[in-house]
């Protein structure tokens, strides 16, 4: 049976990119912002296929975020080369991390990451050059030498290239996941013991995803940063930033690669109905579909939406 | 240095209930800053109540102990019976998050319950005044804290020494598979554990609410340091909460003191130091071998 | 084959084995007998890399396997299975054993390509023949009788094609009546490889029917080196084994 995802997968991004010439401003800004998280929360479920929560998952992404932001700041501003970089520099610091905290599991592993995060946090806050709390901003970029006149010109262009590279990380993780070394996250889930007496390092497997979902928010955090125009610490490495990004986590489940854009997205739209019509129970009505979410959908919106049309990939 | 004993007192007191819910029952209760904030503002609220009643000031002291102990039980057992022991046996860090969701729920329903706006319920804390130690006047209230988290302390290993109850605690919380064979009512005693937990978060945050103003956000912050607290002295462990508080307590007075601005990631950095020589924790329980 | 010289392992003050010297040939099928704790388990788990000897060499085809890390040992040809199944409890029967295989015969960037090539796929279903788990093929892991479950366990170590399989109590939680058949199966479908094989056994019964060599532990030594039925005839052997295992029935 032909594995048809990467198919499907480009026809939605495709249809996306179609109706990105079309939709109203706001609504291209809210995708902007959904699928820069989406890349952080796929990296996410790259762990979470593995058995390991991250609590710190916004580490990455702000490192992104404050990585094009820095870059730009140095003259650099082409989007690709600014989002790319990011990127790597993300990874490399997972590399770097990932020799410590893969020897973690289960709370501990979810604390080391928070630690580190708040780490980051706490450095950039009291970072005088930074902006503090209120960051600085992000100028708009160019596009392989062209700048547009027009910020919405940049924006649907921003958000044609985060649709181009999205595709590509969605299509990758997939064929991951199928792979030997994608089964090994779910094998070494269930028996890390078993796996070691078949001949393979558990740690080094652990160390690779890890650094596959450093690269992954990063990217996510750089697309980010150009969309929202600004970095601050707050919103992109708080905890309450990787708060959302494992919220987003579980209401996209871990199923499929489209999920956590899917997801996100869905959590930008409550986020902004539930802002203006009770400003004030935004936290209670996330509490409430945290806990409701667990209780019912463990699997997340998808395994609910997708009952219907249960298909292997 | 003494204002690091202060808080080590009531970081201990917090801690110490989410060490025992999760030495007993395996959840790492994030709610639990949830009750600390309850207790605070319930305490704090009815303390206003009592001064405008007319009431003498040192009435705060059996009011901050009557909140936590109605705190503690009622959401306690509203929380235990009404949505955890359902997700028993689920994915830890499920398990987590769901408590998260519930910290978030509690969060805002402080703010409707009570308001936005912050309270001061000083009253217990003039009445006793000051006292002169190194040239330098301290609230007697807060070493009175030093003194309760010491009363806490001998109380819980009395408890656990002598109590039927507390030896049953400390049975499961040291070899869960055991004690669970011997027939033991699970659900009463995770109860029981879940309630005395909240009521010594709920007693943190009460005993706290007169040295501050009790503002939205209380429950968000202690649950991120007591976390850490937990973590560093091994969960589970009590010597280890107690341990752990007052390393915290002290580094974060000594940050408050020398780098004022470091003061949160201090505490991170500690965890991630002792977490990066000791995998577990100080006084994590030892593992079972499978092989 | 593999051999054992002057191994020794204490834990503190607690010697667990002592002075051990034995030497396995190709192709041969040891016992491995004993009272709870006299050694026979950190004897395997020597052999297999979970534990170091505190004295001694362990050779294996002439190298020296000593501080080698479990997984290398395993690559080396030596598997095992465990006392209580290891296996990956949410994938299904057949996919445990692809997992298996694409493990051991994988390497490098071969490993990112897709796990379920024809090649991988006509190995599990040769080896869910050979151990007749055809029809649990698809069935989770973790939905298996414990029969069912220490066969997967089995046909996982010999998915590493081993010159030494060592199974570490196979038939423990298997009821009586059915001991034999299992064992049956398992040594049925070890004959085509010509392993070599190690077993850790309490059942004297099985030792007698399927094993051709047998070392009898006690208190951290080898009592008794013997074919089965001088073995079990020793006195020594009886004295500090048998009374404590399920003799007979």
């Amino acid at each position: 049976m032909r594995d048809r995802t990467p198919l499907w997968l480009a026809c939605a991004v495709a249809a996306l990119a179609a109706a990105s010439f079309f939709i109203p401003g706001w609504l291209l800004n809210q995708l902007l912002f959904a699928f820069g998280r989406g890349l952080a929360v796929l990296g996410l479920l790259v762990l979470w296929r593995a058995g390991l929560v991250s609590l710190g998952g916004a580490l990455y992404f702000g490192l992104g975020a404050y990585s094009v932001a820095l870059l730009q700041r140095a003259g650099v501003s082409d989007a690709l080369g600014l989002v790319l970089t990011a990127a790597t520099l993300s990874a490399a610091a997972g590399f770097v991390l990932g020799f410590l905290l893969k020897r973690y599991r289960g709370i501990f592993f979810a604390m080391m990451n928070l630690a580190f995060s708040m780490i980051l946090y706490g450095a950039t806050v009291k970072n005088r050059s930074l902006g503090s709390t209120d960051g600085f901003g992000v100028a708009q970029p160019s596009f392989f030498g062209v700048v547009f006149s027009e910020p919405a010109h940049a924006k649907l262009a921003l958000f044609l290239m985060l649709l181009a590279l999205g595709y590509g990380a969605m299509v990758l993780v997939h064929l991951y996941w199928k792979s030997t070394f994608g089964w090994l996250g779910t094998a070494l889930r269930d028996n890390e013991i078993r796996v070691e007496y078949l001949g393979y390092s558990v740690e080094r497997v652990i160390h690779i995803k890890y650094t596959l979902s450093a690269l992954l928010g990063g990217l996510g955090g750089g697309f980010f940063a150009m969309g929202l125009g600004q970095v601050d610490p707050d919103s992109m490495l708080n905890w309450v930033a990787s708060g959302e990004l494992l919220f987003i986590m579980i209401l996209s489940g871990p199923a499929n690669v489209a999920a956590p854009f899917v997801g996100s997205f869905l959590f930008e739209v409550l986020r902004t109905y539930a802002l203006d019509i009770a400003p004030l129970a935004w936290q209670f009505i996330i509490g409430a579909t945290l806990v409701l979410l667990i209780f019912f959908a463990p699997n997340g919106v998808w395994s609910l939406l997708a009952r219907p049309f249960v298909r292997k990939s | 240095m003494l204002d690091g004993l202060t808080f080590s007192s009531y970081l201990f007191i917090v801690s110490l209930g989410l060490t025992i819910i999760f030495g007993v029952m395996k959840v790492l209760n994030l709610a639990h800053g949830g009750l600390y904030a309850w207790g605070a503002y319930t305490a704090a609220f009815l303390i206003g109540r009592a001064a405008v009643a007319g009431w003498p000031d040192w009435a705060g002291f059996p009011i901050i102990l009557g909140a936590a102990l109605v705190v503690g039980t009622v959401l306690g057992w509203a929380l235990e019976f009404g949505i955890l022991r359902f997700l028993r046996g689920r994915d830890e860090a499920l398990v987590v998050l769901a408590t998260f969701g519930i910290l978030l729920m509690l969060e805002d329903a402080i703010m409707a319950v009570f308001g936005t706006d912050p309270f001061f319920a000083y009253q217990p804390m003039t009445y006793l005044g000051h006292v002169d130690i190194g040239g330098i006047a301290r609230d007697l209230y807060g070493l009175t804290m030093i003194g309760t988290a010491l009363v806490v302390a001998v109380a819980a290993w009395a408890g656990f020494k002598w109590t039927r109850f507390g030896k049953l605690l400390s049975t499961v919380i040291y070899d869960r598979e055991l004690a669970l064979t011997l027939g033991i009512n699970v659900n009463r005693l995770f109860l029981g554990t879940f309630i005395i937990g909240a009521i010594l978060g709920a007693l943190g945050g009460a005993y706290v609410a007169p040295t501050t103003s009790v503002a939205p956000g209380l429950g968000m912050e202690v649950i991120v340091v007591s976390f850490a607290v937990v973590v560093i002295g091994g969960m589970g462990s009590i010597p280890g909460a107690l341990v752990g508080s007052l390393i915290v307590g002290l580094v974060r007075a000594l940050a408050v003191h020398k780098f004022p601005e470091y003061e949160l990631f201090v505490v991170y950095v500690v965890m991630a130091l002792v977490l990066a020589f000791r995998r577990e924790g100080l006084f994590a329980p030892a593992k079972v071998r499978i092989i | 084959m593999l051999e054992v010289v002057g191994v020794s392992k204490t834990f503190g003050t607690v010697s667990a084995a002592e002075e051990l010297n034995v030497g396995i040939s190709a192709g041969e099928v040891v016992g491995i007998v004993g009272a709870n704790g006299a050694g026979k388990t950190v004897f395997v788990n020597m052999i297999t890399g979970y534990e170091k000897p505190s004295v001694g060499r362990i050779l294996f085809e002439g190298r020296d396997i000593t501080r080698l890390h479990p997984r290398e040992i395993t690559r080396l040809g030596i598997c095992r299975s465990f006392q209580v199944s290891q296996v990956f409890t949410s994938m299904t029967v057949a996919d445990n054993l692809l997992m298996a295989l694409s493990v051991r015969w994988t390497t490098g960037a071969a490993m990112l390509k897709d796990i379920k090539r024809d090649s991988l796929v006509r190995e599990v279903d040769a080896l869910l023949e050979r151990f007749k788990l055809v029809a649990e093929r698809k069935r989770p892991a973790h939905q298996l009788s414990q029969g069912a479950r220490k066969l997967l366990d089995i046909a996982m170590a010999l998915a590493g094609r081993p010159r030494i399989l060592m199974l570490d109590e196979p038939t423990s939680g298997i009821s009586t009546d059915e001991k034999f058949e299992f064992m049956n199966v398992v040594m049925g479908a070890l004959a085509k490889d010509k392993v070599t094989v190690m077993i850790i056994e309490h059942d004297m019964d099985i030792i007698e029917s399927f094993v051709s060599r047998v070392l009898a532990f006690s208190q951290g030594r080898i009592i008794c080196d013997a074919p089965p039925r001088e073995a079990l005839s020793d006195p020594d052997v009886v004295q500090y084994v048998l009374g404590t295992s399920h003799a007979g029935h």
